[in-house]
């Protein structure tokens, strides 16, 4: 017993340490409530018979499971222990995740995975491959049924990226995290292309550029807090609302709404802002924050009530919807649809982001995804245009055509086929050309335009946007507006499933 | 965690003749130029080594003769004419590890 609970012994413990990780146990230990965790399946052995391996005890096979409570959330959790055989997966061990997943299905908790692992046993040859199949079948089955949460805390290689890749939240630490399918060495000897571990595949890069992890920490500490704060706007299963907490105001001293906007339409501002100012106690826990800036996703609450909050950044890439920010966006929309979360959409953009290159990658497909999960979505879709809201920009930021319940609008919104500029170019062309002073004209033709369309009351007019409203009473709308569309339901046409552009 | 810093340097983007004030992310920053394609240059299409050169500067070639050998991925990759012409240049040399896109041939 004493033996099992050690995992890999002294030495190798030792060298877990020594590069800043936490045992298996002591992860588990440290992320759930205090004597909280009951383990199961500890004396499962490993199921190799050739290569000598017969000979060798992996105590509970390289992987630890069981149920507990975070937060007081019930969980059921996984671990895999690098110490012993470098966390190898080989029949049992999968055998011990699929059975604590197949709890956790049952149960409807969510599942934490903790990923440290070599990748594949290799001596127990197809056997491992069919464990990793095992659980990605399960990770695809609990989608949108449980939370599901992966830990990425030491390498996490080859097929066994999958499982993640698959599942809702992917959480990295700094200098500990490693995800790729070919190392640096296959890619050495195949590619002959040099790169290092964290350059490849380390914490930092699946946040800022391939958009796999969804929150970066700078220690395993700060990576368990961020857990938490995540689990504690996210209910147990895709039957239930997430838990309702004490209302508490906007830090209202500190986020004054009718002072973030420049009245410069052409000035940025940072739309976070905007949420603080208009969520309960200025609290919001954003996903994705280094991926594709220019749109900002997360969670906060309403009046004790979770919301998804998704909200073009002026302050990036003017907040154009591009390749990756739809993709970002799109996943958290099916998300927070997945789990009874309300959406509350912030519109600020010129639209999408012009250029060869995001031509060329498939900007068409990528920003269908937007208009798929909004139209899909039968969550209840709040939605505030701030000031910009131009053309294809317009229609896929949550508007009335994609069902949006409300559509508010402060007055500074600009609803129109493009900006002033662009529109009086093209109307005015002919006659811009052929003046005496073309510029004059132009400049004289676009504040014709701009005075004529560049507010909300024309699209007011055919109903498009519900309400035109100041900054200061948009907390208390949308609030209203969240709480008579509690009990919301909608039929959507009878299906096995859609063929979303993925 | 890292906040969109208030002191940050504007840079201004355009679309539909707008002008935006805002920040460019670093993806934005380091994306390529589009080349267009030129059909007489012949590139690599993975990284690898020159293991054969067949052909030298002033030769005539036919559309699919074998110019060099890329060996990539663990296999020997035929590298062919991708017209009938003449060897303009022959930018590498046996041995040499190439990376991808890389000019190897120019067939004019």
């Amino acid at each position: 017993m004493r033996d099992a609970l050690k995992g890999g012994g002294d030495k190798a413990i030792e060298k877990q340490k020594a590069i800043g990780k936490l045992t298996a146990r002591e992860r588990i230990i440290t992320l759930l409530d205090a004597k909280s965790f009951y383990e199961y399946d500890l004396f499962v052995e490993h199921a190799a018979k050739d290569f000598d391996m017969n000979k060798k005890y992996l105590p509970g096979d390289g992987v630890i499971t069981g149920t507990g409570l975070l937060s007081g959330h019930p969980v059921c959790i996984y671990a895999q222990d690098f110490t012993v055989a470098g966390g190898s997966l080989g029949w049992m061990h999968a055998k011990k995740i699929t059975k604590i997943m197949d709890h956790a299905l049952k149960l409807k908790v969510p599942i934490i995975g903790i990923n440290d692992s070599g990748g594949a046993r290799i001596q127990e040859g197809v056997n491992s491959l069919a464990g990793y199949g095992e659980i990605f079948f399960r990770n695809t089955l609990a989608s949108g049924v449980i939370p599901q949460i992966s830990v990425i805390l030491g390498p996490c290689a080859g097929g066994a990226v999958y499982s993640p890749a698959l599942t809702d939240f992917v959480f990295v630490v700094d200098k500990i995290s490693k995800m790729f399918i070919t190392g640096p060495e296959v890619i050495k000897t195949v590619l002959g292309e040099e790169i290092s571990m964290e350059a490849l595949g380390g914490a930092r890069i699946h946040c800022e550029t391939t958009g796999n992890a969804h929150f970066y920490a700078e220690s395993e500490q700060e990576c368990f807090s961020q857990i938490k704060s995540l689990v504690s706007f996210i209910p147990w299963n895709n039957l239930g609302k997430a838990k309702t907490y004490p209302k508490k105001s906007p830090k209202t001293r500190h986020y004054k709404i009718d002072n973030i906007m420049p009245s410069d339409p052409k000035q940025p501002y940072d739309v976070r802002n905007v949420i603080k100012a208009i969520s309960d106690d200025s609290s919001f826990l954003e996903v994705m924050e280094l991926f594709a800036a220019n749109i900002v996703i997360g969670f906060g609450r309403m009046n004790g009530n979770t919301v998804g909050f998704v909200a073009n950044q002026p302050m990036v890439l003017a907040g154009v919807l591009d390749i990756d920010s739809s993709d970002k966006a799109a996943r958290f929309i099916r998300y927070c649809d997945a789990f009874n979360i309300p959406l509350v959409t912030l519109v600020d953009l010129p639209g999408y982001l012009p250029g060869i290159d995001q031509e060329h990658a498939g900007v068409i497909r990528h920003g269908a995804k937007v208009l798929y999960a909004y139209s899909e979505a039968t969550v209840p879709k709040i939605t505030l245009i701030m000031r910009k809201a131009y053309g294809g920009g317009y229609i896929a930021m949550c508007s009335h055509h994609l069902r949006a319940d409300f559509v508010f609008a402060w007055p500074t919104a600009e609803i129109a086929v493009m900006g002033p500029e662009g529109a009086a170019n093209i109307i005015f062309r002919k006659e811009i050309l052929s003046a005496e002073d073309p510029e004059k004209l132009r400049k004289q033709k676009v504040q014709e335009y701009k005075d004529k369309f560049a507010n909300p009351y024309v699209a007011a007019a055919y109903g498009y946007v519900d309400a035109v409203i100041e900054p200061a009473e948009t907390r208390k709308l949308i609030i209203h507006a969240l709480e008579i569309s509690n009990e919301k339901s909608v039929n959507l046409p009878a299906k096995k499933h859609g063929v979303p552009p993925f | 965690m890292s906040e969109v810093k208030k002191k940050q340097r504007l840079s201004t983007l355009t679309i539909d003749g707008g002008k935006y004030l805002t920040t460019f992310s670093d993806k934005y920053k380091n994306k390529k130029p589009y080349e267009e394609n030129n059909p007489n240059l012949v590139r690599s299409f993975l990284p690898g080594t020159i293991v054969e050169i067949m052909i030298k500067a002033g030769d005539k070639v036919e559309e699919g003769e074998v110019l060099v050998i890329l060996e990539a991925m663990k296999m020997r990759n035929e590298i062919v004419a991708p017209h009938d012409g003449k060897v303009k240049k022959v930018f590498v040399s046996l041995g040499q590890m190439v990376p991808k896109d890389l000019v190897m041939v120019e067939v004019d």
